[in-house]
């Protein structure tokens, strides 16, 4: 077993010896005993948003859904505005220093010292993708209600609507959203699928195509969604996706690509996939569908090849939902193993998916400081698969996803070919078995 | 489409400038081009060229008020507009290829040139932004891409229509380029986006030029104003004011709101949205400089107004109920907000206030007014943040 020692970050307020005061079991948390006679505000959101603005046939006469800037503008940072004067975050992540450092790419640094708790460091497993939900440990049904901002549920119509206070519908698992108590940007929140029913952290079509929906509400390319996988710096097995507002684009989202060729007719879906080009972390960005969901599909699909192949992963959504970005990725496994340097380790950044998109939240002064391209860019490169290893996998995520790259002509017979015997089962992700190795 | 008060506002931003003759003389220029207000919410289009309306099949009427992004399409790349919508951002000239989309919803490449417009005086800031478009036929792509139509098409589909593509193709310019595309495009929906076409030189050049003769034009008309624009930041005098990247997203925001800046003799308004000048009554240019005493009236507690001032000094929120007038004299009770905004350097660059008038029956689509409130500190403290972190040039942070 390969486990790291991490100081997990606090996402919830949540404590054992909380003091009882409400219905259900006391505490009004997000449990089975409480959510279910709760009453949530309830966003509902419409179908697939996309199919709609392409035959932009907007119905004026019917009465009012709210306008395009509700959800993100005024229900989500008005929610999130409300829990700050409530003081139920750890810190106002406003008053952390944030610039954009110099060079080519424009890195992201934030100063964030309250981030990082003094708590013992606790033991994570890192060499399993996929583990079972364990109600023992933290999960999100311990939550408070004052941290969730509301449910995110489908309206079931072509129109997206808002009510106050919603009585949880008890025949259905409601989907939350609720605040990162240690936030890294303003509106710092995370989505919980199904939050009843204790969803390990692993990617499903409908979950991933939920957080799409976010996504489109939002409509906004500085309102991203992000996925660790556990092995890739997620901190808690229940299914999560984290979101924030940041108003300036993102290096990764600026990186050139190149269109991966598809064989014709295996993409009726239209999805692009393309490889990032000049970026310190190998991945694949995907584009086009002609809905949601056959986009999030095909992401999706990705996903679970990868976790069910024990390969680490995270995921961008950016762009309101138009581009995604798929980043296998290694760096806890070179953790363990000792490979990586202890200048990279001492400054403590977890290289998750807002680190690998450009976006670094440092816990010292002394590094913020100092913080150089060159810096970020040798960080995000322990990150990276080696070209290799890259290309391995994304054989088997072309494989799990039905799309055969289309080669070069002299090159491409021999490639195909290559591929189409490509049928074997991947092989076990590079570690010795039951090695333990600790910081 | 937008109201007459809208329209008056659109033209207004060409004519308070360039006076009255501008749009006639915009008219006789044969270029593709268009003009923006990044002041306006929205950044909507206050003028399309004839060449423009032509070349993409819409009336004059369609286009103004709206935002450029209603030319983009499925194929569009994102990573392009990405750098269009940061360009805009950072106050800086972009050229790039683009796949816009006609009215009739055919796809067409362009190479786009941006450029900002600048004041030659006072403030510096950008009063425009002009984007130029030059048709980019499809005739320098046709060798490299052959290739990979026939693989899409497979067999002898593609052959035919790689076939007839080179027909038309030599029919260009005689108006069929039109036909050509519907006819390629039609069966795959974005082939045409996946390889951009290289703009040649000539074309480089044809788009610089195009730009810089509208914009001496833009300067000719703007001497008769004496709000002079140019091509070039000037340094600003006076009073910084805020960028015009920040100013396009406080314009999303709908809520009534002010900003005013601590650091500036007498806490001036920096910003009022549109909502606080339809509330009160005053146009922008009578509140802008002015510190907010003058809401205040008879009755006015002065005991409110040392909260505000206390919770101020103290760098803190507060929510009040205060006596305020309009420019008619009119009282109403205003539920004020008032929050610090920090920049990305952490400090408090700025206070916003939010108005809500007590007793107003307004549709909040489901939220309180309180929510509703909250959600424009929010909105204006994500916009401060996200433009002080930009590496544009505006506002350098003190």
């Amino acid at each position: 077993m390969l486990t790291i020692k991490r100081v997990p970050t606090v996402v919830s307020n949540y404590r054992e010896d909380a003091p009882a005061e409400a219905a259900g079991c006391g505490r009004n948390c997000l449990g089975k005993c409480c959510l279910p006679v709760s009453k949530l505000p309830l966003y509902a959101f419409k179908e697939d948003p996309r199919s709609l603005i392409s035959s932009s046939s907007s119905s004026p006469g019917e009465d009012e859904a709210p306008p395009a800037d509700f959800f993100l503008h005024t229900l989500l940072l008005g929610q999130w505005e409300d829990r700050m004067s409530r003081g139920l975050f750890r810190y106002d992540v406003t008053a952390c220093e944030t610039k954009v450092i110099p060079g080519e790419h424009g890195f992201i640094a934030q100063l964030n010292e309250g981030r990082h708790l003094k708590k013992r460091p606790t033991e994570f497993r890192v060499d399993c993708v996929l583990q079972p939900f364990d109600p023992a440990k933290f999960n999100f049904t311990k939550v408070g209600q004052e941290e969730v901002l509301f449910r995110f549920e489908a309206s079931g119509s072509h129109k997206s609507s808002f009510s106050e206070r919603a009585p949880v519908d008890g025949t259905k698992a409601p989907n939350v959203l609720a605040i990162n108590v240690s936030p890294i940007e303003y509106g710092h929140v995370l989505l919980i699928p199904r939050v009843l029913d204790c969803l390990p952290q692993r990617i499903d079509p409908e979950s991933f195509l939920l957080a799409f929906h976010m996504a489109a509400e939002a409509a906004s390319p500085y309102f991203r969604l992000g996925y660790n996988s556990l092995g890739a710096f997620a901190t808690i097995n229940h299914l999560h996706f984290q979101a924030y507002y940041l108003a300036v684009p993102f290096p990764v989202e600026k990186a050139p690509t190149q269109k991966i060729p598809l064989v014709e007719g295996e993409s009726k879906s239209g999805v692009k996939v393309s490889k990032l080009l000049n970026y310190p972390v190998r991945g694949l960005v995907y584009e086009g569908g002609n809905t949601l969901k056959e986009l999030s599909d095909v992401v999706a699909n990705a996903c679970i090849c990868l976790q069910d192949n024990n390969i680490p992963f995270n995921v961008l959504i950016s762009d309101a939902g138009r581009r995604i970005f798929l980043f296998p990725q290694c760096y806890a496994e070179k953790q363990a193993l000792g490979e990586v340097s202890q200048e990279l380790l001492d400054t403590q950044v977890n290289p998750a998916v807002w680190e690998i998109s450009g976006h670094m939240v440092l816990k010292r002064k002394k590094d913020y400081e100092e913080a150089s391209e060159s810096y970020a860019w040798r960080l995000l490169a322990e990150v990276s698969l080696s070209e290799e290893r890259f290309q391995e996998v994304k054989a088997y995520i072309f494989e799990a996803t039905g799309l055969v790259e289309a080669e070069d002509k002299e090159v491409g017979k021999k490639e195909s070919e290559e591929a189409s015997c490509q049928s074997t089962p991947v092989g076990p992700p590079h570690f010795p078995e039951g090695c333990l190795v600790l910081h | 489409m937008a109201s007459s008060d809208d329209r008056s506002a659109l033209a207004r931003s060409l004519t308070s400038r360039y006076s009255e003759w501008i749009a006639e003389a915009l008219d006789e220029l044969p270029e593709c081009f268009l003009i923006t207000d990044p002041a306006i919410p929205g950044h909507p289009i206050v003028f399309a060229s004839r060449g423009f309306l032509a070349m993409s099949g819409y009336a004059m009427d369609e286009v103004l008020g709206r935002n450029g992004r209603i030319f983009q399409g499925p194929a569009t790349d994102r990573r392009s507009v990405m750098e269009i919508r940061e360009a805009v951002r950072e106050e800086r000239t972009v050229q790039i290829s683009l796949l816009n989309y006609r009215r009739d919803g055919t796809p067409h490449w362009i190479l786009f040139h941006m450029c900002p417009v600048f004041e030659a005086a006072g403030s510096g800031r950008v009063a425009h932004f002009l984007a130029v478009q030059v048709p980019v036929p499809p005739r320098s792509r046709a060798r490299s891409r052959s290739r990979s139509r026939s693989r899409w098409c497979g067999g002898a589909t593609g052959m035919m229509l790689r076939a007839c593509r080179n027909e038309l193709l030599m029919d260009e310019g005689l108006g069929c380029s039109r036909a050509e595309e519907s006819f390629v495009e039609m069966p795959s929906g974005g082939v045409e986006a996946e390889e951009p076409p290289v703009a040649t030189d000539c074309e480089k050049e044809k788009a610089v030029n195009a730009a810089n003769s509208i914009v001496s034009t833009l300067n000719r008309y703007s001497k008769i104003t004496g709000r002079v624009v140019c091509g070039k930041r000037c340094c600003p005098v006076g009073v910084p004011l805020l960028s015009s990247s920040l100013i396009i997203s406080l314009g999303r925001i709908k809520q009534n709101f002010v900003l005013t800046d601590p650091h500036l003799p007498d806490m001036p308004i920096v910003y009022a949205s549109d909502a606080f000048l339809t509330l009160t009554g005053y146009s922008r240019d009578e509140v802008l400089g002015r510190n907010c005493r003058f809401l205040n009236g008879p009755g006015t507690s002065l005991e409110v107004l040392k909260e505000i001032k206390d919770s101020i000094c103290a760098g803190q929120a507060c929510s009040v109920r205060l006596l305020n007038y309009r420019k008619d004299a009119s009282s109403f009770w205003n539920l004020l907000h008032i929050s610090p905004i920090r920049d990305a350097s952490g400090k408090i660059a700025f206070y916003v206030g939010v108005q809500l008038e007590e007793g107003l029956k307004c549709s909040y689509n489901g939220l309180s007014p309180e929510m509703w409130q909250l959600g424009a500190v929010g909105a204006v403290k994500v916009a401060v943040r996200g433009s002080s972190l930009s590496a544009g040039p505006s506002r350098p942070s003190s």
